[in-house]
């Protein structure tokens, strides 16, 4: 049987909105648990934000979303890096965000 | 209801607004999306509840939404739009050869002969098509064999703005592309031809024989007459009678042949509107005064139209996909501001009123007569 996670991501308010859910969504993650894991996993379960985070093809981030967890910037961390242990104990979320730029 | 509902893009969402056919009393609806760009929402002429919209923003980058219930309630449809093959590279700024890059829809178009059917035109400039209303998404590729390695981008980006479909000829498309110029297919968009002979720019082109590289800002079509269109170029107003073999110019007596939309009224194929603006260092109408001039001879002899509309300090643009008609029989006409103000005419453009004053920056405009 494979271990799987609960993970807690939140994303922003535009993506909420498309997906129609709320400001938190929990995931359970099967296997090691990245950024391109929960990714997929939230794709997958929120078909409609496919290209909104991440590039269809190439699954590189967008340039003004930013990924953050436990005080910590991980938007330039490998996609299939492991996330850090609070955010897999399900004590801290996941945050996808959208960057600050503008006026 | 019998009447006429408009479609209206802006900065910062869409809004529906409708009214019965004395187009006096509008009810405003949106914004749907709040905070996204709509840079066009359209409807089919089959379904008129079917509508398409295109949603982006640069942080979440381009959906397409669809609607079956006329904009009341809407569904995400595929928002990938994937060039065919290796695109290649197109003429930068600098002239070094840049990458293709899809950025965003600016242009949804369905087809006339199923509801399904739906056309979209795209930065960087490409032609794609859904048969499934909108789940899927092909590249016209063909469009960019016309020579696109010399297509470069204008200040708005090198955008397919505008598509006009045959009424009488399921396989006959024009095209239109910031700065590449106008194109058409006779075969359904396999290969494409670019129709841009008669078009002077002194200014963009030093060749007075480019066949490619002309700044076209929008064109319009009767669909009685599907062989001659109007354009607005960068500059200059421009007709052709054999379908864009040979453009001539219609500026005539306008008080600058530069602006962006050009529409012709439903039932006069003669009658053709154009919303001046003073250059293209200066995207503002002339003289403070805004000002819709008609042609109801085809071009050359216009006449300004102003009751109603702001005569003094008036400093907006009026930008390409932003005029529509109606198809009532006094032939209403609409158009949306960058100062977020929707104005609309329901005798042809003599009065207007201002049906929205306070709308976000005003994308595109399109209009649906509801029977």
């Amino acid at each position: 049987m494979t271990d799987s996670k609960t993970i807690r991501v939140v994303i922003p308010h535009h993506l909420r909105n498309l997906a129609r859910t709320g400001k938190e969504v929990q995931l359970e993650i099967a296997g090691a648990v990245t950024p391109a894991a929960i990714l997929d996993e939230l794709e997958a379960r929120y078909p409609m934000l496919k290209g909104t985070i991440r590039d269809h093809q190439t699954k590189k981030r967008r340039a003004f979303i930013r990924f953050f967890a436990c005080e910590q910037d991980l938007s330039h961390a490998p996609a299939d890096a492991p996330v850090p242990d609070e955010v897999l104990a399900g004590k801290e979320p996941f945050l996808i965000v959208g960057a600050m730029a503008g006026g | 209801m019998s009447g006429v509902r408009v479609l209206v893009g802006t900065q910062k969402g869409a809004f529906i607004l409708t009214s019965d056919e004395a187009r006096k009393a509008w009810q405003i609806d949106g914004p749907h999306f709040g905070g996204w760009e709509i840079y066009h929402i359209n409807g089919s002429q089959l379904n008129p509840d079917r509508l398409y919209a295109s949603q982006s923003t640069g942080w979440f980058g381009q959906l397409i939404q669809r609607s079956d219930d006329g904009g009341k309630t809407w569904e995400p449809v595929n928002n990938e739009f994937t060039y065919v093959g290796d695109p290649g590279t197109h003429q930068w700024y600098d002239g070094t050869q840049h990458p293709w890059e899809f950025k965003r829809v600016w242009h949804l178009e369905p087809s006339l002969s199923d509801p399904d059917t739906v056309y979209a035109g795209v930065e960087d400039a490409a032609l794609f098509k859904s048969t499934d209303g909108g789940q899927s998404w092909q590249e016209l590729a063909g469009l960019r064999d016309v020579k696109g390695k010399l297509w470069q981008p204008g200040a708005g980006g090198m955008c397919l703005h505008t598509i006009l479909l045959d009424p009488n000829n399921e396989k006959r498309i024009f095209v239109a592309i910031s700065a590449a110029g106008a194109f058409r297919t006779d075969d359904g968009g396999e290969t494409w031809l670019p129709i841009n002979k008669g078009l002077i720019s002194p200014w963009e082109l030093p060749d007075k024989d480019a066949d490619v590289g002309h700044c076209v800002h929008n064109l319009a079509m009767h669909p009685s007459r599907p062989d001659v269109l109007f354009m607005q170029k960068h500059w200059d107003v421009m007709r052709t009678d054999n379908a864009g073999d040979l453009w001539h110019e219609i500026s005539g007596n306008l008080p600058s042949d530069f602006g962006f939309p050009i529409s012709v009224h439903a039932h006069e194929p003669d009658t053709v509107y154009v919303i001046p603006i003073k250059s293209d260092s200066e995207h503002f109408p002339p003289d403070g005064k805004l000002r819709v001039y008609r042609s109801r001879s085809g071009g050359n002899e216009w006449e300004a139209l102003t009751n109603g509309l702001p005569q003094s300090d008036c400093y907006m643009n009026v930008l390409r996909d932003a005029m529509d008609v109606d198809q009532l029989d006094s032939g209403g006409i609409y158009f949306g501001t960058t100062g977020g103000q929707l104005y609309g005419s329901a005798d042809g453009g003599d009065t207007w009123s201002t049906i929205a004053p306070n709308l976000p920056k005003i994308l595109s405009v399109e209009v649906q007569t509801l029977k």
